[in-house]
């Protein structure tokens, strides 16, 4: 079943367009609630890259560099509200995240980090966000341009610093392993640190977005859809269907606070594990 | 038949996959909680080693969504 597989194969447009992919079918929710829809049709399949959820990453793009140009200005020594908002903002992941973790040389990372997090949060919350109402990263295309940017980040710095050679013996050579078992050592952390770190890295944050908008798919879709049917289902007469349906929407608001708080933590964790990957690069000895 | 149930048992299999990190990430987590309230100072330097294990346990429950998905 190709349907399924390819979900984590990033390809948009051609010949999966908006009808093809089956976007106009709304239960049940499957990889079909996930499908883009092309901006502007009748521009023809060329332009079908356009679509709603690269527009969606592009605002989030937007928002985040106003929201620290805004922050960014007018400092003065005793900050009124929008400077302590923005302080503490930033102090999150520079005193949180980067200092930390990466230790007395944290400064040159900040702004990668912060600029990660911001806007993996904003497009987390647009999951939750009415105009939107869908995580930008459960496309995984999104995601594995993110990971391959940290891959690049923490394998240059630490080819940087040690020269290549130098690098990878400090990546797949823990010290003090016996020789007769760098045969199993050395290929085993080299998956694990170079191959296996970026791939779960985007895998994470994918998995989590696209399981928490199909639980709310599952919710509130499935709640209209028992509050509005007038069928009978499978044949049966089945009482309390209106209240299962009210019940369901109710409980998609628990839902919704629950993907609130996963879209931080996923910001949260996708920063602490790039910079936790950074400084292990950068560690003089393990 | 009446009712028809589609799907595919992968996704079972996966969830049975799940238990295995999620008892994992319980267990770094625990002792992380166990030690910050032994010594609170220590802290930072659990959670460092603690951020790597996570990392490392709930890639097991990666690679069971993406064989999940992949293997159907």
């Amino acid at each position: 079943m190709g349907g399924l597989g390819s979900l984590l194969v990033p390809l948009e447009g051609d010949a999966t367009g908006w009808a093809a992919c089956g976007g106009e079918h709304h239960w049940p929710p499957g990889q079909t609630s996930f499908c883009s829809r092309p901006l502007f049709p009748q521009l023809g399949e060329q332009f079908s890259w356009l679509n709603n959820h690269m527009a969606q990453a592009v605002i989030a793009a937007i928002l985040v560099i106003g929201f620290w140009v805004v922050m960014a200005r007018g400092h003065s020594l005793v900050p009124g509200k929008r400077q302590a908002f923005g302080e503490m903002a930033y102090d999150l992941v520079r005193n949180g995240i980067a200092r930390d973790i990466l230790g007395h040389d944290f400064k040159p990372f900040i702004p990668y980090l912060l600029t990660l997090f911001s806007f993996i949060l904003v497009n987390n919350l647009f999951g939750e966000f009415f105009l939107f109402m869908f995580p930008t990263f459960s496309k995984i295309g999104y995601v594995y341009a993110l990971a391959l940017l940290s891959w690049l980040l923490y394998n240059g710095v630490g080819i940087r610093k040690f020269g290549f050679g130098g690098y990878m013996k400090r990546t797949c050579l823990p010290p003090g392993v016996p020789k007769a078992l760098w045969i199993i050592i050395v290929p085993l952390e080299f998956l694990s640190n170079i191959i296996v770190r970026p791939v779960t890295l985007a895998l994470r944050l994918f998995a989590n977005l696209f399981a928490g908008h199909l639980v709310v798919l599952v919710f509130v879709v499935g709640g209209s859809l028992l509050l509005t049917t007038t069928e009978r289902l499978g044949g049966f007469d089945i009482p309390l269907l209106k209240t299962a349906g009210v019940v369901s929407i109710l409980f998609s608001f628990a839902v919704f606070a629950l993907e609130l708080l996963i879209s931080f933590i996923q910001a949260y964790v996708f920063t602490v594990l790039t910079a936790q990957y950074v400084s292990s690069a950068l560690a003089e000895e393990h | 038949m009446l009712l028809e149930i589609s799907g595919n048992l992968n996704m079972i299999g996966y969830g049975l996959a799940t238990i295995g990190p999620g008892i994992g990430v319980a267990m770094v987590f625990s002792a992380v909680i166990n030690g910050t309230a032994r010594q609170p100072e220590a802290r930072g330097a659990m959670m460092g080693t603690a951020w790597i294990g996570f990392a490392i346990v709930e890639a097991l429950a990666i690679i069971g969504i993406a064989l999940a998905f992949v293997l159907s």
